[in-house]
């Protein structure tokens, strides 16, 4: 709550030493953006909230629960029954024993169903957090990905599935539809673009794609909620003035598995912390 | 050895044939299937139905061309169609009240399925758009509107240009990546009319 508060201090303060500089009409140095990347250092340089979540998340992980009274720790992430560590560097990935390829939250979902005994729906339940409703998911995603920071992301499209959901990826990514004709690519399809006054990354290229997704799942200070990458997907839609995308649904992996096999090679650095 | 390339002929063939099913569909097949799975993996919520995922004949056009020029006649179907679709305000005037436009540039919400689709909605200009000097939170993706009036002269064909372009982008630069504001019905013409006169009010801070 303290840091809250002093989180939102650094901002006025950097807000308003970005307001009392006259604005520059042409382009070159803006004091403006030189405001917003010093307000993004000052969210950088203390503690990260996010990591209430990833020990929430351990504890549930090591927690045996579900009608089997079971832990998640043979859950199998890609890398072999337990194994978390570098998991989510590479996923989405093809997993023989649903035949399908899963983002890290369905894979989640699966193991859940499996190891635990829930039923599909109570293992969705909650999946995004919100006022007075905890997010079991969440917290597992924050663990999960925390086992990878500094890792190097490695996606790959050997089996015929992975290379489908990629491509099916690449093609909901410039999908234009709905009442603003709006694709992803609309707003992510160029380079150094901002909306108002938020950059907004290329993900068709490298470098846009790899700083983007090497920083998601974060703790959002506007928010004071943990977002996973399927939170950030399922809010884009809704600006992009789609309907729901639902959650752990073909399309939404699919798309993981376009935008994080084009952040390859990127170290890993989350949960990160954003505004 | 005739007899045995025969056989290496038809054996390479063959496994030709049975990679190609099995890695490479084709480019539209592909697409038709990123149609369906989106269908299967959207719900309608609020206002947004899924019928939003309908593509009409503009929206597949530039789907299909994203990221290269569409040939000349796409080109000239897509603008000539829009062009005619433009509802033109019965009145033949364009401008309206400039401090009424800067709010319809400032408000961001509508056509959001988290927005109520009773109250009216806004043009959200400076999400994408330099305007008034005054407002320092703009996007880039639009080019610059700083002084659209006063730099293209306050005549009647720029006023009836601004307000064409707001009301159907299409009509003017196919697979533009503005929205469709009259066509889609996010604004109405009285808001159009509105924002017009922020571009071209010479009172208007635009071209101040």
């Amino acid at each position: 709550m303290k840091m809250h508060a002093k989180r939102v201090a650094v901002f006025a303060a950097v807000v308003a030493t970005a307001l009392s500089v006259p604005v520059a009409i042409g382009q070159g140095k803006d004091p403006m953006a030189e405001g917003i990347a010093k307000y993004r250092e000052a969210l950088q340089s203390g503690a990260n909230p996010a990591e209430l979540w990833e020990a929430r998340g351990e504890g549930l992980w090591k927690t045996a629960a579900g009608p089997n009274k079971a832990t998640l720790e043979k859950c199998d992430l890609g890398l072999g029954p337990g194994v978390v560590k570098g998991a989510y560097a590479q996923m989405p990935r093809y997993f023989p024993d649903a035949d399908s390829v899963m983002d890290l939250e369905t894979r989640l979902v699966w193991c859940r169903v499996k190891l635990q005994g829930l039923s599909d729906a109570d293992a969705k339940k909650n999946h995004f957090g919100g006022r007075g409703k905890k997010s079991d998911n969440e917290a597992l995603v924050a663990y999960v990905t925390s086992e990878s920071r500094g890792i190097p992301m490695n996606v790959t499209v050997n089996h015929p599935k992975e290379a489908e959901a990629f491509a099916l990826g690449e093609k909901i990514f410039f999908f234009r539809g709905g009442p603003y004709d709006f694709a992803c690519s609309t707003c992510h399809g160029e380079s150094n673009k901002r909306i108002r006054l938020q950059d907004l990354p290329n993900l068709n290229e490298k470098k846009g794609a790899q700083l983007a997704y090497s920083t998601w799942p974060a703790y959002r200070v506007s928010q004071g909620e943990l977002r996973t990458f399927q939170w950030r997907l399922n809010d884009c839609f809704r600006q992009q003035r789609f309907p729901e995308l639902q959650f752990a649904s073909d399309a939404s992996v699919a798309l993981t598995m376009f935008l994080a096999r084009n952040a390859n090679g990127a170290q890993f650095d989350a949960p990160a912390i954003k505004r | 050895m005739p007899k045995k390339t025969i056989l290496w002929t038809t054996a390479v063939v063959a496994a030709g044939v049975l990679v190609g099913c099995a890695t490479t569909p084709s480019d539209s097949e592909i697409s038709a299937k990123a149609v369906q799975v989106m269908k299967a993996s959207f719900k309608a919520k609020g206002q947004a139905g899924l019928d939003r995922l309908d593509q009409d004949a503009t929206q597949k056009a530039c789907t299909q061309y994203t990221g290269k020029v569409p040939p000349k006649d796409v080109v000239d179907m897509i603008e000539k169609s829009n062009f005619a679709s433009i509802k033109w305000p019965a009145d033949g005037k364009y401008v309206g009240d400039w401090k009424k436009g800067e709010t319809v540039a400032q408000f961001g919400r509508g056509k959001q399925y988290s927005d109520d689709p009773k109250k009216p909605a806004g043009g959200n200009c400076y999400a994408c758009h330099q305007l008034s000097p005054k407002e320092v939170s703009f996007g880039t993706i639009g080019p610059t509107l700083y002084q659209f009036g006063k730099l293209r002269g306050y005549n009647d064909a720029t006023r009836k240009y601004a307000y064409g372009k707001i009301w159907n982008a299409e009509a003017y630069a196919a697979c533009s990546n503005m929205p469709r504001f009259g066509h889609s019905g996010t604004l109405t013409e009285a808001q159009i009319k509105d924002v017009v006169a922020l571009l071209m009010d010479p009172e208007s801070p635009v071209n101040k």
